[in-house]
């Protein structure tokens, strides 16, 4: 049996495999098929109102600041460009037909079978991106990738290949959203990234769906000797339901997994967000952080720390803020030692803004409702190392445009 | 400038406050003693309108005003200003910029790094989390840092020098000064000041024009700050307040 057999059976066989945790979302309610949309030469002839929807998740129409894009629309690569020598931004499409070796990769961090999400990414494709910079290649200003959805009732299956070849340092943006005229729709993105020997790698994924949209994504890295991942997520507008889990593994020594998330839930709103560090070969290190805010809506903030090897080090931090009267946080913070000399810790919080806190900000001048953003604001602003000023921007910007936090 | 009149106080169902009256006119700084509990930090959080700090009786009248019932954020905009003695740490919110916003209702022109530095602030102070991980002498210098932004009328100072060490005890003194107008003659003064003081420490560089002893919840004695202040060290707070002054 060829190998796109085996994988297109094992699909076959889990298309009804409920996931692990989350909501079961009846994928039949979806379709697949959506209208083909042309290409075009630059981000700046896409309709005004998808630029400006993109620019809100840290998709810049005008490509300033940034040395590559992406953009699919629905289930359709619409642009793709890099300026940057030596890295490649491409439709994974055309990039598998361009190289052989890339099936390789194919289904190797994430597995096929893993629910019901995988296999409909696998047997119900609809393109995705493979960045790759090669070896050696550095590049600080950031490739920027979106996946915008904006036919209803669309399942956007999406499966992206990320290469940081040997020594190279790539930074990416993925921003996803939905038309804000969009009800009814779902995503399902399958990440799989590829961190080689003393490459640096930063990913920050800004997510912005509508109140009526599932999303599924399924992420998987690994991360060899002397190289650094940091995955950055932030999600703080409605969703009807989020969850993921996505797998870091650090395979080499001295492997570096750093994960970093901002949830922001408002009623209606179902979130369950986690982040699970491997860490299989000596000295690997690992932080997953996360700072999530319920204002009415439900989190789950998961994280999983496992050490299969001797000397390595983790710290997991979960630390989450109720507002207003309602909603849930549900912190769950897991250490898995098997092994001894391993250095793993962890810290949850969950509670309201302390009152005291309020009240001194008050006395500077700060009304009721300014104190509370000012302190919401700080709560998600999180310093990130080694990621660029850019991104760390982007990031904020989200923070201040998202109503009930910013002013 | 403050004329508080029979202020009664309750604190978690507690009465704390019974029956106060004091008036501070412009331009005069006034001391506070009193053991602990007597209710000296209550007097400064109900005059700030801290919320669970409820007036049952009496009323406070700032500028003419009546402000017994008014948020906190309005009395500061009035021109009411105060140092804590423990103020919160806030994560997120930099020291920097909690300092402009305090200016953009006070002093506009206020230069953060320019004060910063006289008040031996140093610049990556500025860009930390207010009162995160600050030594006691760190949190009272980045309170008045806060102030001179705000620049108050009426400020409020609760043991602005407790923990604060040797070293720059003098550089607090001098600024509490500044922000009370005491660096200039009497009737350029326009400021007025509220110092509560456990030790007194402080009224050796800030010239207090009166001081009060707070004995539960009442004025008990009033008069001059260093006779007070050497009747307590001598006789203990106990003995003052039989003293029929």
């Amino acid at each position: 049996m060829s190998k796109v057999d085996e994988l297109t059976e094992r699909a076959e066989k889990a298309r009804e495999k409920k996931a692990a945790y989350g909501p079961d979302i009846p994928l039949e309610s979806y379709t697949s098929k959506a209208p083909a949309h042309e290409k075009v030469q630059t981000l700046k002839m896409l309709p005004t109102n998808y630029q400006n929807q993109s620019l809100g998740v840290g998709v810049d129409a005008s490509e300033d600041e940034r040395s590559g894009s992406f953009f699919q629309l629905d289930t359709s690569v619409v642009y793709s460009k890099t300026s940057a020598p030596n890295v490649e931004v491409l439709s994974v499409t055309e990039a598998l037909d361009k190289y052989d070796w890339l099936k390789d990769y194919w289904w190797k961090a994430v597995a096929v079978d893993a629910d019901k999400y995988t296999a409909q990414a696998a047997l119900e494709f609809s393109n995705g991106y493979f960045i790759r910079a090669k070896a050696g290649a550095k590049t600080i200003l950031p490739i920027q990738a979106c996946m915008f959805l904006a036919q209803e009732s669309l399942s956007q299956n999406v499966h992206n290949i990320i290469i940081a070849e040997k020594g190279s340092e790539l930074h990416i943006i993925t921003g996803c959203r939905t038309a804000d005229e969009l009800s009814h729709g779902i995503h399902v993105g399958v990440s799989e990234f590829f961190i080689k020997e003393g490459a640096t790698c930063s990913f920050t994924m800004i997510h912005n769906w509508g109140p009526e949209v599932a999303v599924r994504p399924r992420s998987g890295s690994i991360i060899e000797r002397d190289a650094t991942f940091i995955s950055n997520y932030v999600c703080l507008k409605p969703v009807k339901s989020l969850q993921m889990y996505p797998v870091f593994r650090c395979v080499g020594a001295n492997a570096t997994a750093l994960s970093y998330s901002l949830l922001y839930a408002t009623e209606g709103s179902h979130m369950d967000v986690g982040a699970r560090v491997i860490m299989e070969a000596e000295q690997c290190k690992s932080d997953v952080i996360s700072r999530a805010i319920t204002n009415g809506g439900e989190i789950i903030s998961r994280g999983n720390l496992t050490a299969l090897h001797r000397d390595v080090k983790g710290h997991l931090e979960c630390r989450g803020l109720i507002l207003g009267d309602h909603g849930r946080i549900f912190a769950v913070p897991e250490l898995d030692g098997a092994v001894p000399d391993v250095d793993m810790s962890h810290e949850a919080a969950v509670g309201k803004i302390a009152e005291e806190e309020i009240t001194y900000l008050m006395t500077r001048g700060l009304s009721e409702d300014e104190a509370t953003s000012a302190i919401v604001r700080g709560f998600l602003d999180i310093e990130i190392k080694g990621v660029p000023p850019a991104l760390q921007e982007e990031m904020r910007r989200a923070v201040h445009t998202t109503e009930g936090i910013g002013l | 400038m403050l004329d508080i009149q029979n202020l009664h106080v309750d604190v978690d169902g507690k009465s704390i406050l019974k029956g106060l009256d004091l008036s501070i006119n412009e331009g005069e700084t006034h001391a506070l003693f009193g053991q602990n509990g007597s209710g000296k930090t209550t007097l400064v959080l109900t005059i700030m309108g801290f919320p669970n700090y409820r007036v049952t009786e009496g009323r406070i009248l700032f500028k003419k005003k009546d402000i017994t019932h008014l948020p906190i954020n309005e009395r500061a905009r009035l021109g009411i200003g105060l140092s804590f003695q423990h103020p919160p740490a806030i994560h997120g919110v930099k020291l920097k910029d909690l300092t402009e916003i305090a200016a953009q209702h006070g002093n506009r022109a206020f230069k953060t790094e320019e004060v910063a530095e006289t008040i031996h602030i140093p610049p990556d102070f500025l860009t930390r989390d207010v009162n995160l991980g600050f030594s006691g002498g760190e949190v009272k210098r980045t309170e008045l840092l806060q102030l001179l932004a705000q620049n108050p009328d009426l400020v409020l100072l609760d043991e602005p020098d407790s923990g604060v060490d040797l070293e720059n005890i003098a550089l607090v003194g001098e600024t509490i000064n500044k922000l009370l107008d005491r660096d200039k003659r009497s009737r350029e003064r326009h400021k007025a000041g509220l110092i509560i003081t456990h030790a007194g420490g402080i009224l050796k560089i800030v010239q207090a024009d009166k001081a009060h002893v707070l004995v539960d919840g009442q004025i008990a004695c009033s008069g001059n700050p260093g006779e007070l202040l050497n009747d307590i060290c001598e006789l203990g707070y106990e003995e003052c307040v039989k003293c029929p002054r």
